[in-house]
């Protein structure tokens, strides 16, 4: 089974007078996993139902490898999906369901069962083809809808939210396990999910959405490291990057009510500086007083207010940790500053290193 | 048994009382069938298999034998029931699923037809039947029927439809299902409850119905048993014993039909909707 490489070109999908998705241009590498990331309503599923043939494009192309795809129609695509709600049909057994595939291709009755329980074995569900969806739990019908999905050998896996009705433990496993046969497998493939621990726990490379269009598209160290504009800074890591609104002034960032030095920024004008809660050291560079803290085990969640406006949030060592209402001083290497231009977008210079 | 809170038997013998007249109306066909007279509910002579002799009767004048109106009364409903089912559920998903010019329009005129009284349209429906050739046949009141019950079937089964999942269907599609393969191997076994109750309801109302087939037909070799039962009250000594079997005749395989399908039956008062 191997993968095909996916290329989006300025794909736009219009519901009526609603535009789901703006002139997307993605290129997916043959076995790569891709995820969309973003809220609900920013255009990541129906990314996926275009690719699968499921909606037709507005304006735009598809391409599997140097074929055009976006007028097949999904039989004629080589594509399985997985749903978040499973989809397995109530009235069939596991088995059939598995088989619907390759019932609707007319597969002669040995290749089709030689196929059903090779797949069956290969997911862990061999011993219960035979019940019905309703009779077994969330997590089978789960290996059952990837098993239906992967039964014809497609050439691209589609999934979308596949993880988000399991319980959280199984959850964690159910990653590792995707994971590990799609990379077995070779096949491309690409999932959508709000979840970002998912996203960049499991993918090459990871696209994040917002109001129909990719905001960044790059591999998941990259996204945390270097976000290429706020929206992205913001959504991704958690607790949420700090981002101060302000102006940038000879080397300095001047904002409600704070002044940080921003060395090497050569930018002047309106901007936004941010930092990691979890880069905030205590330090010299900005006063403040501890308003809440949560124990968060290992580390402590401080809100400190800088300013009658501005709150900071800053994860700090449990014994580093200030108590509630008291002063507390914060700082941050200099490298851990990130620097956005009036319009959100990312300025060269720091925020980019590992330390 | 449930216990139940005390005002409730009050409630059941309200409920009991206001039963009493059907019922009774039941025991009376059933004692007057099976014994030789009755003087109102009291059974007079013995239980005799006299009044059932029209079971072995040939036709007498235009009236046929009972086995060939019951013969038909089958053909009847049972041509009614599959044709409702089938067009019914093509519509239905049609209109539940397909976005089409005038869907609107459609949905609010099926409404208005199944308000409008049918009956108002008997002599136009005469004059078409004749028309196309089909007055007293079968076949014309089987289409008749179906066309006026159509949109009620049609409005059901649009509301099992509906409860379907859309990604079951985008399931279908992604698993390289063609629009009708979808339709036949993945919708329609997934409203079954909904097309075995419609199926069970136009069943019963077809083996019903008196006023089409008694307009609509008048040859004795196409009599359904409503006719039939009907043709013993114009004679001029109403034998009322013989009356009372050929009802209760007609009335057995209704409630044998029933005792099968009540439980699809309630599925249709409760919305189509499956827990």
């Amino acid at each position: 089974m191997r993968g095909v490489g996916l290329g989006l070109h300025n794909l736009s999908k219009h519901f009526g007078r609603v535009v789901a998705l703006r002139e997307l241009t993605l290129g997916i590498r043959a076995g790569e996993l891709v995820s969309f990331l973003g809220p609900s309503g920013c255009g990541k599923t129906t990314t996926l139902l275009l690719i699968a043939g499921i909606y037709r494009p507005t304006t735009g192309e598809i391409h599997f490898d140097d074929r055009r795809m976006d007028a097949l129609h999904p039989r004629d695509r080589d594509v399985g999906m997985v749903f978040q709600s499973y989809a397995l049909y109530p009235h069939l057994t596991l088995y059939e369901n598995v088989a619907f595939p390759l019932r609707l291709k007319r597969m002669g009755r040995e290749d089709l069962d030689r196929r059903v329980r090779q797949v069956a074995e290969m997911l862990g569900i061999g011993q219960i083809l035979e019940r019905h969806p309703g009779q077994v739990s969330g997590g089978q019908q789960q290996r059952a809808a990837l098993a239906r999905a992967l039964v014809k050998e497609p050439k691209v896996l589609l999934l979308d939210e596949p993880l988000s009705n399991l319980d959280a433990q199984i959850r964690l496993q159910a990653r590792a396990e995707i994971r590990r046969l799609q990379q077995g497998l070779g096949v491309t493939s690409v999932m959508v999910t709000h979840d970002q621990a998912e996203a960049l726990a499991m993918s090459d490379r990871v696209a994040v959405f917002s109001m129909g269009e990719v905001q960044q598209f790059a591999p998941p160290e990259e996204l945390y490291y270097r976000p290429a504009n706020t929206f992205v800074a913001e959504f991704v890591g958690y607790p949420s990057m700090n981002l101060i609104g302000g102006e940038f002034v000879d080397g300095r960032f001047h904002g409600d009510g704070v002044e940080i030095v921003a060395p090497g920024c050569g930018y002047a004008g309106k901007g936004w500086l941010g930092i990691r809660p979890e880069h905030v050291r205590i330090g010299d560079e900005v006063p403040g007083r501890a308003l809440v803290v949560e124990s968060q085990g290992r580390e402590a969640l401080l809100t400190v207010e800088v300013s009658a406006s501005l709150m900071f949030k800053a994860l700090l060592p449990v014994e580093a940790a200030p108590r509630a209402g008291e002063q507390v001083g914060l700082g941050w290497e200099d490298h851990r500053l990130h620097f956005f231009d009036r319009s959100g977008v990312r300025l060269p210079g720091y925020g980019g290193g590992r330390s | 048994m449930p216990l139940l809170p005390r005002w409730w038997r009050l409630v059941l013998a309200a409920l009991i009382l206001i039963t009493l007249p059907i019922l009774v109306g039941y025991v009376w066909l059933v004692l007057a069938a099976l014994f030789e007279r009755v003087h109102g509910l009291v059974p007079a002579g013995s239980l005799s298999l006299k009044n059932w002799r029209f079971l072995w009767m040939g036709a007498v004048e235009e009236r046929p034998s009972i086995w060939v109106a019951l013969k038909n009364s089958l053909v009847f409903a049972g041509s009614v029931a599959s044709l409702k089912v089938i067009v019914a559920s093509m519509a239905a998903y049609a209109i539940s699923r397909l976005l089409f010019p005038g869907r609107g329009v459609l949905l609010g005129l099926i409404l208005v037809l199944h308000a409008f009284p049918a009956i108002s349209l008997i002599i136009a429906i005469y004059y078409i039947l004749r028309t196309l050739g089909l007055f007293d046949t079968l076949l014309g009141v089987i289409m008749v029927k179906v066309a006026l019950e159509l949109p009620l079937g049609v409005w059901l089964m649009k509301g099992f439809f509906d409860n379907l999942s859309w990604e079951m269907e985008m399931a279908a599609l992604a698993d390289g299902a063609s629009r009708w393969q979808l339709f036949w191997r993945v919708a329609l076994p997934m409203v079954r409850p909904g097309l075995l109750a419609l199926g069970t309801f136009a069943f019963i109302s077809s083996w019903s119905e008196f006023i089409l087939p008694f307009t609509l037909i008048v040859s004795g070799q196409n009599w359904t048993l409503a006719i039939f039962l009907q043709s013993f009250r114009e004679e001029a000594f109403v034998d009322y014993g013989m009356l009372a079997a050929v009802g209760l005749f007609y009335t057995l395989p209704i409630l044998l039909l029933f005792m099968v399908g009540q439980r699809f039956l309630l599925n249709i008062y409760g919305g189509g909707l499956k827990a």
